[in-house]
């Protein structure tokens, strides 16, 4: 595959790895965090582990979008499909998520839920269309990245007059939930990102400058190839070395300092900031979600429906929160790998491939098995 | 299949069934007139041969030597056409080629078909044709057979199970249980193919792609494998799942661990460019034409030998080796050289593919 593969190639891999190795003071540490679900499953799927030198340590960021979903929202789009009988949709991931009384979207359906998976948000106006007579919700999550295709659909939606769509809205904002990351009393012990591939398409890489700025802590955006992934890390840690701290861009060939003005525009004309979000791990983060802005509100299923949100607590054994945060990592979760499997998940980081601990279970568990 | 209960070998229909625009309704199952003419005039028409046309509640067939094996699979594939197959063609291969695994000659098949009500009879016959072609393109007729018609809403359409007999070639004994550590891991071609091709044709998802699925039986490679390898411990093909899934139930039942390199696992380009938009894994995706041989690590490059000289088999690969391993884990290492675990797929991947 032409413009794939040339970030797949094994040697270049090697290459840009053993520079890394040449690149690493002895006797130092150094501790990134890459933010994005999607760096996380390419160092996995791609064992990235194996070419790095010990001395650098990855840690597995927040930015996975059905992980950080708190319970209580799946609770509420459960309750849409099951007791206002709507045809509720949504990305594949987010079926299996567990929520409250040992439920899932994908459970409840089984139960005799109308639950939809879908690609993209224009098959969900696709069924409202085909279904005048039903109420079609789609429960709509995700970072940046995802956010534009949803404001399409709510324009479109209000275009065409679809008085049967709405949408649940958990559209959610990497900069501030990189924030609450760096402004945790506790603290990660960090040197530095590996920024966002997607989300900064759609962004840019502005909304990162205060991070070097206020925080001291360098970004670098990076592709979710693994050459990408090598090549930022090389770049984090020569930042590290010379006491820099900047955002660099890796991703130069989709990311702009600008980002996708039109995208931008879209959403800014359908969402607004909302107050205040929960998110599973980090907790309420203010302005760091968005909400439908007053000339939309009526394609919002929480106006819709009465479906409060009721904040929902993680199972006890699970650490989730703490993994999404960057403070554990997934092996030191006693419930990892028994009680807690891809097939059987009880924190949501175990759902999606993006999740830390799926990605650890799933590409990686033979690490401690040795 | 009762094709012809009435001595003169068919039924007093006065009119033959509208095979243009007819459509099956609830008396198509029954079991009066209306059913002995469909299974008459549509099924028998295509798939007859001298055991079905015996017309009994079964069929009475020949001794046979050697050891049985007989193995079933249900088709419920979404589409029901798609590029390279349909139900009907799909419904003959899956067990021709599950008998064909346990090192076994394919010698007959039984059909059931669940039909649901307003089910276009033409689409019926054209799914019963391919099935027929595909039969006797593998040598292994329909013998027997049963219709059921569900109310409308009850099905999707049509549903075929198909259940296969075989005998096992003399002097093979191929189980999932028999890898051993040092075994060589060989794969028939490239992966993903037919996944691919279904999904390319889902209504909700379809895209522009020439992929074609690779649904054919496996039956004839299998045999002049066995020929010149009699010792290939386990065959497998890698439906479901992918092969993923299919390394790591060998994995399992012959309590070992595998290790393969990612470089030699092939994929068709088209194949890898629509995994990699809708975020799936090829090692995860369905193939039909497919099989995995565990054989003697000595007797690898004879084994490669045999399947490349079948047209089945041209891209057939060493793609990894048995391992000592009480984790029984699959592992891969990739084009990076870094390694990683290849799990069993979670979930579903693609509903409805075979």
């Amino acid at each position: 595959m032409k413009y794939i593969d040339e970030f797949r190639d094994g040697d270049l891999a090697r290459t840009v790895a053993q520079a890394i190795g040449r690149a690493v003071r002895p006797g130092r540490d150094y501790r990134f965090m890459e933010f994005c679900g999607g760096h996380t499953h390419a160092i996995s799927r791609y064992g990235l582990a194996d070419l790095l030198p010990e001395a650098v340590r990855m840690i597995h960021g927040p930015g996975c979008p059905v992980c950080v979903l708190p319970i209580g929202r799946i609770d509420q789009a459960i309750a849409i499909a099951r007791d206002h009988g709507a045809i509720l949709c949504t990305y594949a991931d987010t079926l299996r998520v567990p929520a409250s009384n040992g439920l899932s979207l994908l459970k409840a359906k089984a139960r005799g839920a109308d639950v939809r998976m879908v690609y993209s948000t224009l098959d969900v106006l696709a069924i409202a269309r085909a279904h005048p007579g039903r109420e079609v919700v789609f429960l709509a999550i995700g970072f940046e990245t995802t956010t534009p295709p949803t404001a399409v659909a709510v324009r479109q939606a209000a275009a065409e007059g679809l008085a049967n769509f709405t949408i649940l809205c958990n559209h959610v904002l990497t900069p501030a939930a990189m924030h609450a990351i760096l402004a945790a009393p506790a603290g990660v012990a960090l040197d530095g990102f590996v920024g966002p591939a997607h989300v900064s398409t759609v962004i840019g890489s502005a909304p990162y400058e205060p991070f070097p700025r206020d925080y001291g802590k360098p970004v670098v955006i990076a592709g979710f190839e693994p050459i990408d992934v090598l090549r930022a890390i090389h770049l984090l840690v020569q930042q590290v070395n010379e006491g820099r701290s900047v955002v660099e861009n890796e991703f130069t060939r989709a990311v702009t300092r600008e980002g996708n003005a039109r995208a931008q525009a879209m959403v800014d004309e359908v969402f607004t900031l909302r107050p205040s979000f929960d998110w599973r791990g980090l907790g309420a983060v203010p302005a760091s979600a968005l909400m439908l802005r007053p000339a939309f509100a009526r394609f919002d299923a929480e106006r819709r429906f009465a479906v409060p949100y009721a904040p929902v607590a993680d199972h006890k054994a699970c650490e989730c929160a703490a993994i999404l945060r960057g403070e554990k990592r997934p092996r030191e979760c006693r419930i990892f790998g028994t009680v807690c499997s891809p097939e059987t998940p009880v924190g949501s980081c175990m759902v999606s491939s993006e999740g830390a601990c799926a990605a650890h279970y799933t590409y990686g568990r033979f690490r401690e098995a040795a | 299949m009762k094709g012809d209960r009435q001595g003169g070998g068919r039924a007093d229909y006065l009119r033959p069934i509208d095979q243009k625009a007819g459509r099956i309704d609830m008396a198509h199952g029954a079991g009066g007139r209306a059913m002995a003419q469909l299974i008459h005039e549509v099924f028998a028409a295509e798939l007859g041969n001298e055991f079905l046309d015996q017309g009994d509640d079964g069929a009475r067939l020949p001794p046979l030597a050697g050891r049985l094996v007989i193995s079933t699979d249900s088709h419920v594939v979404s589409p029901l056409f798609f590029p390279g197959g349909d139900i009907g063609s799909l419904s003959v291969h899956g067990t021709v080629n599950d008998v064909a695994m346990m090192g076994a000659r394919p010698l007959y098949l039984a059909a059931g078909f669940i039909l649901e009500e307003g089910f276009e009879i033409s689409v019926l016959r054209r799914i019963v044709a391919s099935m027929a072609r595909a039969a006797r393109e593998a040598g292994v007729p329909v013998v027997t057979g049963d219709t059921k018609v569900v109310e409308a809403g009850k099905g999707d359409g049509i549903f075929i199970t198909t259940t296969g007999v075989g005998a096992v070639i003399e002097g093979a004994d191929c189980s999932g249980r028999n890898a051993r550590p040092g075994d060589a891991v060989l794969l028939s071609g490239t992966i993903g193919d037919h996944g691919m091709a279904i999904l390319s044709r889902r209504e909700n998802l379809s895209f522009e792609t020439d992929i074609v699925s690779d649904s054919a039986a496996l039956h004839g490679m299998v045999a002049s494998l066995l020929a010149l390898v009699p010792s290939v411990r386990a065959l497998r093909d890698a439906t479901r799942g992918g092969l993923a899934s299919t390394l790591n139930e060998i994995a399992t039942q012959s309590g070992v661990g595998i290790h393969v390199e990612e470089a030699a696992i092939a994929v068709q380009d088209a194949v890898a460019a629509a995994c990699e938009f809708l975020g799936l894994d090829p090692l995860h995706v369905a193939n039909e034409g497919k099989l995995v041989a565990i054989v003697p690590a000595a007797q690898a490059e004879r084994a490669l030998e045999a399947l490349r000289a079948h047209p089945l088999g041209r891209r057939a690969a060493r793609i990894g080796t048995v391992v000592e391993d009480s984790h029984r884990f699959v592992q891969m290492t990739t084009r990076m050289g870094g390694r990683r675990i290849v799990d069993w797929l979670t979930g579903e991947q693609l509903p409805r593919i075979c």
